[in-house]
């Protein structure tokens, strides 16, 4: 027993079996994703950047009920909110630090109506801070740009909830 | 006057040459090491900036030298500056004496074996003086490492020469490499260059040897003070230090600049081709024991290095010697 061991260790044999396991290994497929140029497959769950949706005829969803603003736990979302003309109750300020943000996806479950959702993007990184402290038109802006993807997950989601 | 500064520019010229590839190369086999590491990880490793991610090195370096350099308070300042541009100094000057084929050499001198062994321990002053001038904990720990290790692996790498001496006859490298004509001398000598391949990975603190810049226990050893462009010149200097471990050892055991068979189509391959080939395969396979071999602990490495090693290579310097007297095959100059 002794010997064979010496014998291995004298001619490197552990070595050189781990050296062809390495050239083998090198040469096939890789388990890594080239990022920037190809992405990974993202649950319709994922709870990415936030997003404010509107109704196919274009008005807001949001009906300013402030249950994001109550359940967020970073205390992130800030909401004001006006009587308009005719009667409906509408935002005039939603605010979402997103510096503070935590992405624990609570405004999205507390939404009655849909109205702030958590997006497919995480790719949003910004040169400043300020950039990060996304106001209504930004969350606004941000829901039109990824509206048919939203509805969509929203949709794949739905049977599960 | 005009005649000898004539000379003088010649000679700067023929450095110039030599050191902007050798650089330029440097540059390149650091991304060749990443390559093959992620390689075998199947990862992709550097793959961006420019054609396969070539220029990777160079958008490192420009990253480097745009970074603030932060000098510790308590550091001994001048030994601190001084140490990265010692280990680059003698990390360059070595390549002086290699022959890149029978007229390429910027020094053809008659001790050229010496003169490299000579300043490839002189490396070891670097990495003390950063450890030591650094005035912290963790550099301290690693030069300390460092020092015994390059000292304990230097002194097989220089059994393993005498070995490869008795066989030429000759202290010049490039009557070295000629004396290879008929047969490399790994194929007699194949022991001596697996341990002078294990003892020149000990020598420039690669794994499984990295104990000085062990990151789970030193953070960077003897470099972890530096930043910048300092940070950087000690990369250069450990990467053109492997190189030339690379290169001498494919001087040495490899035949040099010498095509593996001497009939036509090896021989059109111009003779410099041939070293740098031989010095990537090296390379390569010093890439691929990174990926492959965990760290040894310090008294392994120790062990390895004066109760293997050295008696190891002692031994097979009398055998050599011993064999070469009695087939009277001992050159003769």
């Amino acid at each position: 027993m002794k010997i064979s061991r010496f014998i291995k260790t004298i001619l490197l044999v552990d070595f050189i079996s781990a050296l062809i396991i390495a050239i083998k290994e090198s040469f096939k497929s890789k388990k890594t994703l080239n990022y920037p140029f190809e992405k990974g497959k993202i649950s319709p769950r994922f709870r990415g950047e936030h997003a404010l949706r509107r109704y196919p005829n274009g008005e807001e969803r949001c009906i300013a009920c402030k249950l994001c603003e109550a359940v967020c736990p970073a205390q992130a979302i800030t909401i004001e909110s006006t009587e308009r003309e005719d009667g409906s109750r509408k935002t005039t300020r939603y605010d979402i630090d997103m510096l503070k943000c935590i992405y624990c996806g609570l405004c999205e479950e507390s939404c009655p109506v849909d109205a702030i959702v958590q997006g497919p993007n995480f790719e949003f990184s910004t040169e400043t801070r300020e950039e990060l402290y996304y106001n209504k038109e930004k969350l606004l802006d941000n829901g039109d740009r990824w509206e048919s993807i939203l509805a969509a997950n929203i949709k794949a989601d739905n049977p599960y909830r | 006057m005009i005649e000898n500064l004539n000379i003088l520019i010649f000679e700067i010229y023929k450095i110039f040459l030599l050191i902007i590839p050798i650089l330029t190369a440097v540059a390149m086999i650091v991304w060749l090491d990443r390559r093959v590491w992620a390689f075998v990880q199947k990862r992709r490793g550097p793959n961006v900036v420019g054609p396969f991610g070539l220029f990777q090195s160079i958008a490192d370096a420009l990253k480097y030298i745009f970074k603030e350099i932060i000098i510790p308070a308590s550091a001994n300042k001048i030994i601190f500056i001084l140490a990265p541009i010692v280990t680059m100094t003698l990390a360059l000057i070595a390549w002086a004496v290699i022959p890149f084929s029978e007229e390429i050499v910027l020094a053809n001198i008659n001790v050229g074996i010496l003169y490299l062994f000579a300043v490839s321990s002189l490396g070891v002053y670097g990495i003390i003086m950063g450890g030591w001038a650094s005035n912290s904990k963790y550099p301290f720990l690693g030069a300390i490492r460092s020092a015994a290790q390059m000292v304990s692996y230097e002194v097989s790498i220089g059994v393993i020469i005498i070995n490869v001496l008795l066989c030429v006859g000759s202290l010049n490298l490039t009557d070295i490499v000629l004396a290879q004509k008929n047969l490399w001398f790994i194929v007699p000598l194949f022991p001596m260059f697996v341990i002078f391949f294990i003892s020149a990975l000990a020598e420039t603190n690669r794994p499984p040897f990295d104990l000085p810049e062990a990151e789970a226990e030193l953070v960077a050893g003897y470099q972890t003070e530096y930043s910048g462009m300092m940070y950087a010149m000690f990369w250069l200097g450990e990467y053109a230090n492997i190189l030339l471990m690379c290169s001498l050892g494919s001087i040495l055991f490899l035949g040099g600049w010498l095509s593996p068979i001497d009939i036509y189509p090896f021989t059109i391959v111009p003779a410099p081709l041939w070293l740098i080939i031989k010095i990537l395969l090296l390379f390569i396979l010093f890439s691929l024991v990174k990926a492959i071999v965990p760290r040894y602990r310090y008294d392994q490495l120790m062990k390895l290095g004066w109760k293997i090693f050295l008696p190891l290579s002692l031994t097979w310097v009398v055998l050599t010697a011993s064999y070469l007297f009695y087939f009277n095959l001992l050159p003769v100059n």
